[in-house]
């Protein structure tokens, strides 16, 4: 049986699936928000199926990658500093209770990674420092404890869309196996989406598997995502490699092509200087200014980074390389689904979203470079997502293990059209509007709307065609119109701020409005909508005093 | 993006094919994988890094094939490099334990 047959109808037949599972908790996603959850509601005594769409283990952007990690010790006034240094740069839309406990969750799973033998490096002293994770170490120690935890693992099984219940309450997820080519239902109390962000398909290092899918599933039942318009992060790196990390761009110069410094060109402050350059001719870097003991330590702080290097046969502390921006969209933005309680709740019931799949406005506002506060976030936020979805989840399926379940599936599941879906030109579409640096690091009215005129056509046109012919081809169609939806809310609330706050900004609203010290949510498939909320922070003015 | 499996070295035991996260290898039945999908291939070298024999080249370039000359250099010197620079693999520790990214961290901003 192919996705199509079972995807004609929306109630879900006892029979339907290759593959049927029970559960407490579906873990969607296997990155560190997703393994964090399925390890913290196994532990609640719940039990839990975590699917994802790759390999848990090496998926998702954490993986193949070094983080940093903001774990900041409770001593003195560490946190306090920790806090303030970046909620100018958020654009002073973090919460200072949100700060609080992500700072505290995170040493206390700082401690359990020690207990279950994450190596840390020590230092001089002999302290172990734990601000950095080493990404294809730390996500092989995870997969391990979500086995342990006596969590069930799909891999290779991306979820195509929720279950629902005649209330609207989430009750699980069917999908398929993209290498068996079986489908699957899991039914489940609750559902946590940890799917991670939206990079659209730029290969960003770890980043193809990160399209969105979550939030798009979580949409067509009703949840809202929050701060949208944060979700133009572009990853600094070398113009032929996937290798996004930018750390060590902190101790490059940036050249033109005769070799001539770029004025004012910097991997921080100055990037929008790289981005405008670059949008007439190439930008070259030169790790110029690292010294043979910084040398040394980048060499055991990312080996990843030299791969790219060594295989090209350049020293990039010598020689001049040329460097791109690729998107990497909501991954090292902000944006995402909006969180209505310390659970990691969303407003659908039985929906819980965790890591880069969720808002990270609560602690960054509307800037993040990635790495630190995102891996603090999807240790601290996974662990409360899971321990409330059991909750959640044994409570409802004591209640009653057999409801009814409805398939929330809409485009290129769920339509009646014609016309085939094709994932690729809709791909192209959609990155033609979300990668150029002219339309989307610099913000525009009038170019937002022209794009937003196109992306809402090509969803008209989606909601017409006809449903993917096959399991394989429903996987790619989802992520497609996932990329699409995504670019929709970020679009529709970027031409809402009309100012210039943390990663967003407008050419022609170049200054930061205090009138604007708003949230904007959005939602919606059809139509969508933006509407204000007021940002819980009482404490702002300590924070930044 | 991913561009040899050595014959010689692979022992079909098909851990790439379950560890490639963008599912980019296909089983063949008494033989090493086929890279079926070598488009998807998002260049972030987990599959190197699980191959315990060092069968696997992963070019460094990430939107477009490997010429043949960007690929000879790599064969038998750079296969495995990876592996070994990450400390993984019979007889080796684990190079997490000597990050210096704290020492980076406080010197980078």
């Amino acid at each position: 049986m192919g996705a199509r047959d079972f995807l004609q109808h929306s109630a879900l037949s006892a029979t339907d699936g290759q593959r049927r599972h029970e559960a407490d908790v579906l873990v969607i996603g296997g990155g560190p928000a997703g393994t964090w959850a399925a390890v913290s509601a196994a532990a609640q005594g719940a039990r839990v199926v975590l699917a994802d769409k790759g390999f848990c283990g090496t998926s998702g952007a954490t993986a193949p990658s070094g983080t940093g990690l903001w774990h900041v010790s409770p001593e003195g006034t560490a946190r306090a500093d920790a806090k303030a240094a970046r909620f100018a740069m958020g654009g002073h839309l973090a919460e200072h209770a949100w700060m609080d406990r992500v700072l505290a969750q995170t040493w206390d799973n700082v401690e359990r990674l020690k207990e279950w033998g994450y190596p840390f490096p020590a230092d001089e002293e002999g302290r172990l420092r734990c601000n950095s994770l080493q990404g294809p170490e730390y996500m092989r120690l995870m997969r391990k404890r979500v086995k342990a935890s006596g969590a069930r693992i799909l891999d290779h099984s991306p979820a195509l869309e929720l279950l629902v219940d005649e209330h609207g309450t989430v009750c699980g997820a069917t999908g398929v196996n993209r290498q068996s080519g079986e489908t699957w239902v899991v039914r489940a109390g609750a559902v946590v989406i940890a799917t991670g962000g939206c990079a659209f398909l730029s290969k960003a290092l770890g980043c193809n598997v990160l399209t969105g899918d979550g939030q798009l599933m979580a949409a067509e039942v009703g949840a809202s995502l929050s701060g949208m318009e944060f979700s133009n992060a572009y990853g600094l790196g070398p113009a032929f490699s996937s290798v996004t990390k930018s750390l060590f761009y902190n101790w490059a110069t940036f050249y033109d092509r005769d070799g001539k410094p770029v004025e004012g060109a910097g991997s921080s402050r100055g990037r929008s200087i790289i981005a405008q350059t670059l949008q007439t001719q190439p930008v070259f870097a030169c790790i110029d200014r690292a010294d043979a003991q910084v040398r040394a330590w980048m060499r055991t702080a990312q080996p990843n980074f030299f791969v790219s290097f060594d295989r090209q046969g350049i020293d990039p502390f010598t020689q001049h390389f040329p460097v791109t921006l690729r998107l990497e969209g909501t991954v090292r933005g902000t944006g995402g689904l909006n969180l209505v309680d310390d659970s990691c709740a969303t407003s659908v019931p039985g929906l819980y979203a965790a890591g880069d799949a969720a808002t990270r406005e609560l602690i960054c506002g509307g800037f993040t470079g990635g790495g630190s506060h995102n891996a603090a976030w999807a240790l601290s936020s996974g662990f409360w997502a899971g321990a409330g979805a059991a909750a959640f989840g044994q409570d409802a399926r004591s209640a009653g293990a057999h409801r009814p379940a409805l398939r929330a599936g809409g485009v290129a599941l769920n339509t009646r059209g014609a016309t085939p879906f094709d994932s690729q030109a809709v791909v192209r579409a959609v990155q033609d509007e979300v990668f150029p640096y002219e339309r989307n690091w610099f913000r525009q009215g009038e170019v937002l709307d022209a794009s937003l005129a196109r992306l809402d056509a090509l969803w008209a046109q989606l909601r017409g065609s006809a449903p993917a012919a096959s399991a394989a081809e429903a996987v790619r169609a989802r992520e497609a119109a996932a990329m699409l939806a995504t670019a929709r809310w970020m679009y529709r609330s970027a031409l809402q701020r009309t100012e210039t706050r943390g990663m967003h900004r407008r050419r022609e609203h170049g200054a930061l409005d205090p009138a604007q010290h708003h949230r904007l949510l959005s939602g919606g498939l059809d139509e969508v909508w933006v509407q204000r909320q007021a940002v819980q922070n009482e404490a702002a003015a300590e924070v930044t005093a | 993006m991913i561009e040899l499996i050595s014959a010689e070295r692979c022992t079909a035991c098909n851990i790439c094919v379950n560890a490639c996260p963008t599912n980019v290898f296909e089983a063949v039945a008494g033989g090493p994988p086929r890279i079926a999908r070598q488009d998807d291939c998002q260049t972030c070298f987990m599959c190197e890094l699980y191959c315990p024999e060092d069968a696997l080249y992963v070019a460094p370039i990430a939107d477009r094939r490997a010429t043949a000359e960007e690929r000879e250099p790599a064969t038998a010197a750079l296969m495995g490099s990876y592996r070994s620079a990450v400390g993984w693999g019979r007889g080796r520790t684990s190079t997490a334990s000597a990050d210096a990214s704290y020492e980076l961290l406080g010197r980078a901003h």
